[in-house]
């Protein structure tokens, strides 16, 4: 093996330069911090090594928070080189890089773990649970996407990104036409978290199967439990085809076999397919729980029950099993022919169908409702139009005849993002403004909330509605420069002008988490929303072992039912309660991971070998621990209670 | 830990029925994973560009040696968690490292037979269909592999412990794991092989 300095590096672009040294400081910084105020023992034993579903939620959100910044600086350098023709901002290679990663940790690395995030938090609770099924297997998910998503972040200064797109098709993608590592990264990257991903969605099968309540039967979980169970069965099914199509990738590339290739056999539509076998099930991954999301908020805020709840379920029972046969309207253009293009065409647009079921159930909520317009009911109302929108002008995009018109315009860029936006980032928003009093035991601030709000809902639509006109005027999308004679000038300076817009509403939603740690009341109720389900009838925050008895459910609404029937919730004595013990090996694991991402990208095969055995010594490490957990006395646990609020001794 | 007498012991904690049911689940993963390969193997199986054909380059003696190993070491894991279930850890012991030594054997002559196509000219890199074949029977043998790396952890663990209901849930699952590689195989042996020497 030859040591070639050189591969390393990545060349040019004093942005790329100013990436580095900003990554440079900004760790050494953490690691002064951390050393100066003494916060190493306590980073390890309180986060690193946690089991608690609660606090690898929060670990979840605070990383997805992280890449919803990382991924907007990318839409933002994105529009800014065209916000005016000929600009010099981003090379060509460059901005291919850009959106690739862009689209990449805005999926993968925001949006879905922020749901993952919150599902953490929030599903043990909603069903009475004391934690997840497996505690330990989900810091083993966690540490896998984290580790995962810094593979793919350092790509930037070390080596350089994927440039093939977040779709990445071949034979763009392949060795020949990608020499660089860019793709090396994107294919180990996404295995590694992807992996961790798989392992959630069992453990949430499982969880919500078998882990709930007495009395909490499955029609009377509360819609967002239903959401993440949906989600985690099409994550089940969906990922192991990425986890192929991603390994095709590695072995076409490091080790030259003929996938996808275009000579020896190699079907380059291949990858197309599987890729999206896996890609649209995926946007209903991280849009089926924003749906419950939406329906706890809207349900709460409009003070009463959830209207047509069973064909809420049925409808996402729907929409997961279309989600697997519409793939081919990604590429309708590849000529597959009428017949198939047909079929999907009709599949697609029948999605429409028990989604519109959806937005009617909440119309009918609403209607009639004592509705209090908080900060995440403002996102839930917005979305109902605007992801309409992104709806309708899907609907558009299904036709196939008519997709030969908007295929790879500015008009999918448009589509996608209003779904994508009011549908995943406007819902995790709401929910985590929801939750957050819950976690924190203290709300965020309504006017700052609401000022954020307004920033992001009014230039969310001023940045992509322009994008629908260009997209009919002919702009395809991933072109980083055009010509003053395309006209195209005008309306991408509006785009941009929203983009800014966007990125000062997140600001402010940031520094609305600031303000208020520091100066809002705590909450002693537990239920600061006067809401419904079982999450808000425990402590706030959460005491570490959820409920200090485990309540028995006796409706569908449990916690209403208790407020306004007198419905009794907690009915046993406060017993010693069994918790599951801190573990550092699922911490390990990642690290361990992470370098054997990272030497298999550079083919430095040796070290990669070695990166190999450790996974298994870990993972036998973990085989032949026997650690039982510990018990938490009952008068320990009727101490915290008495401090946390005492609602329930 | 509350153990319920009335269950078989790898059911006995509410821990341990979840687990076995969690693995239920993964193994839907593992059959969406399988089906994947079977698939991409099916899109190329008919395009060896310059390469061997599979008719041209399969032989049926290994494969039925191989096929014969599998089948009988999927028998040999039942025999063991029978005799788990009586808690005759002898037994067990011996019907687990016959199912494993059955496995290593599996292994030796699938790596052999690796050896023999390369030496032939059919590498991963010669054509689209022998990279989806080696890639599918060496996603199978690595899980092989891995089984066997892991029945040997829980062998050991078995020795030490004795059957409780910690050993007796991994060996369970492991039993799990091990019948669903010979399903695997027996599409491998079907699809793969029989319709390749058609
Ligand atoms: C926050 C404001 C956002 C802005 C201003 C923005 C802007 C953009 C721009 C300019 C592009 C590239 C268009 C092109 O040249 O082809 C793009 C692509 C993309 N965006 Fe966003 N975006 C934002 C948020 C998001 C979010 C939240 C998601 C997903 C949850 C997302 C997913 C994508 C994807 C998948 C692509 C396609 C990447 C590719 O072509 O490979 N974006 N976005
Ligand atoms: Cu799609």
């Amino acid at each position: 093996m030859n040591f070639d300095l050189e591969k390393f590096k990545v060349h040019g672009e004093p942005l790329i330069y100013g990436a580095m040294i900003s990554i440079a400081l900004a760790s050494i910084g953490i690691v002064v911090g951390l050393t100066v105020f003494k916060k190493w023992g306590w980073l390890w034993r309180e986060w690193l090594t946690t089991v608690d579903h609660k606090r690898i939620g929060v670990m979840y959100i605070l990383a997805a928070l992280l890449m919803l910044f990382r991924g907007g600086i990318d839409a933002l350098m994105m529009r800014l080189q065209t916000a005016a023709p000929d600009m010099k901002f981003l090379d060509a290679q460059h901005y291919n890089e850009v959106f690739t990663t862009h689209g990449l940790i805005m999926i993968l690395f925001m949006a879905m773990p922020f749901i993952i995030g919150l599902m953490n938090v929030v599903v043990p609770l909603q069903i009475g649970a004391r934690d997840v099924a497996f505690p330990r297997l989900n810091a083993v998910s966690f540490w896998l996407f984290f580790f995962g998503a810094m593979l793919l972040n350092i790509s930037f200064v070390i080596g350089g990104s994927p440039d093939a797109g977040w779709s990445a098709y071949f034979p763009l993608a392949s060795l020949e036409f990608s020499p660089t590592v860019g793709n090396n990264y994107y294919s180990l990257a996404l295995q590694i978290s992807g992996i961790g991903t798989l392992m959630t969605g069992v453990n949430f099968i499982v969880t919500i199967l078998k882990m709930r309540a007495p009395g909490m039967k499955l029609m009377r979980m509360p819609m967002f439990t239903w959401s993440v169970l949906i989600t985690n069965v099409i994550i089940v099914f969906a990922f192991p085809v990425l986890t192929v199509a991603l390994a095709l990738m590695m072995f076409d590339r490091l080790f030259g076999s003929q996938f996808f290739t275009m000579a020896n056999g190699g079907m380059d539509m291949l990858w197309a397919n599987l890729f999206w076998v896996w890609g649209h099930p995926e946007v209903y991954i991280v849009i089926l729980p924003a749906f419950g999301i939406y329906s706890e908020i809207i349900a709460t805020f409009s003070k009463k029950n959830l209207y047509g709840y069973t064909s809420m379920v049925a409808s996402m029972l729907i929409i997961s099993l279309l989600s697997f046969i519409v793939w081919a309207h990604h590429f309708y253009t590849m000529g597959q022919g009428v017949m198939v293009n047909g079929f999907f065409s009709i599949t697609t647009m029948a999605i429409a169908v028990p989604t519109g079921v959806k937005i009617f159930n909440w119309l009918f909520t609403l209607r009639k409702g004592r509705i209090s317009f908080t900060t995440p009911m403002l996102y839930s109302l917005a979305f109902i139009p605007i992801f309409t929108i992104g709806g309708v002008t899907g609907v558009m995009l299904a036709m196939a005849s008519a997709d030969y018109m908007y295929h790879n315009t500015m008009f999918l860029v448009a589509h996608f993002h209003y779904v994508l936006i009011p549908g995943a980032v406007f819902a995790v928003i709401a929910g985590f403004h929801y939750w957050f009093p819950k976690v924190f035991g203290f709300r965020l601030n309504e006017r700052l909330g609401k000022h954020a709000f307004w920033w992001i809902i009014i230039s969310f639509n001023v940045a992509f509605f322009p994008l629908f006109i260009l997209g009919l005027k002919g702009m395809t999308r991933r072109m980083y420069t055009y010509s003053a004679e395309t006209g195209f000038g005008p309306l991408n300076m509006i785009s941009f002008a929203g983009a800014l817009g966007l990125a000062i509403g997140f600001v402010i939603l940031v520094y609305n988490i600031y303000w208020s740690t520091r100066y809002m009341p705590r909450d002693k109720t537990g239920d600061p929303w006067d809401a419904r389900t079982l999450e808000w009838a425990t402590q706030s925050p959460i005491p570490e072992y959820n409920f200090a008895v485990v309540p028995n459910v006796k409706s569908r609404d449990p916690l209403w039912a208790m407020k306004h029937d007198k419905q009794p919730l907690f009915e046993d004595q406060i017993t010693k309660i069994h918790m599951p013990s801190n573990t550092g090996k699922p911490f390990v694991l990642g690290v361990v991971f992470f370098f054997l991402g990272f030497f298999l990208v550079f083919s430095m095969w040796i070290p990669a070998i070695v990166a190999g055995i450790g996974v298994l010594v870990v993972l036998a490490a973990m085989s032949f621990d026997r650690d039982h957990g510990f018990y938490i006395p009952a008068d320990k646990v009727i101490k915290t209670e008495k401090k946390l609020g005492g609602g329930t001794v | 830990m509350k153990v319920d007498t009335s269950k078989p012991l790898e059911y006995g904690t509410h821990e341990n029925s979840n687990r076995i049911f969690g693995f239920w689940v993964f193994l839907g993963a593992e059959i969406a994973l399988f089906a994947t390969l079977f698939t991409v193997f099916f899109v190329l199986v008919n395009r060896f560009a310059d390469g061997p054909s599979g008719s041209e380059l399969f032989e049926i003696g290994p494969v039925l040696i191989e096929t014969f190993l599998l089948l009988t070491s999927s028998f040999t894991i039942g025999l063991a968690v029978h005799a788990m279930r009586h808690q005759y850890k002898r037994a067990m012991l011996v019907f687990f490292g016959i199912t494993l030594l059955m496995g290593l054997g599996f292994l030796g002559i699938e790596i052999s037979e690796f050896v023999t196509y390369v030496h032939e000219g059919a590498t991963l890199q010669t054509s689209a269909f022998l990279s989806s074949l080696f890639v599918l029977l060496g996603t199978h043998g690595a899980h092989v592999t891995f089984g066997f790396l892991w029945g040997a952890a829980i062998m050991i663990q078995l020795m030490r412990e004795g059957i409780n209901p910690a050993t007796a849930n991994k060996s369970f699952i492991f039993s799990l794991y091990w019948h669903f590689l010979d399903v695997v195989w027996i599409f491998i042996f079907s699809f793969v092989y029989l319709k390749g020497l058609m």
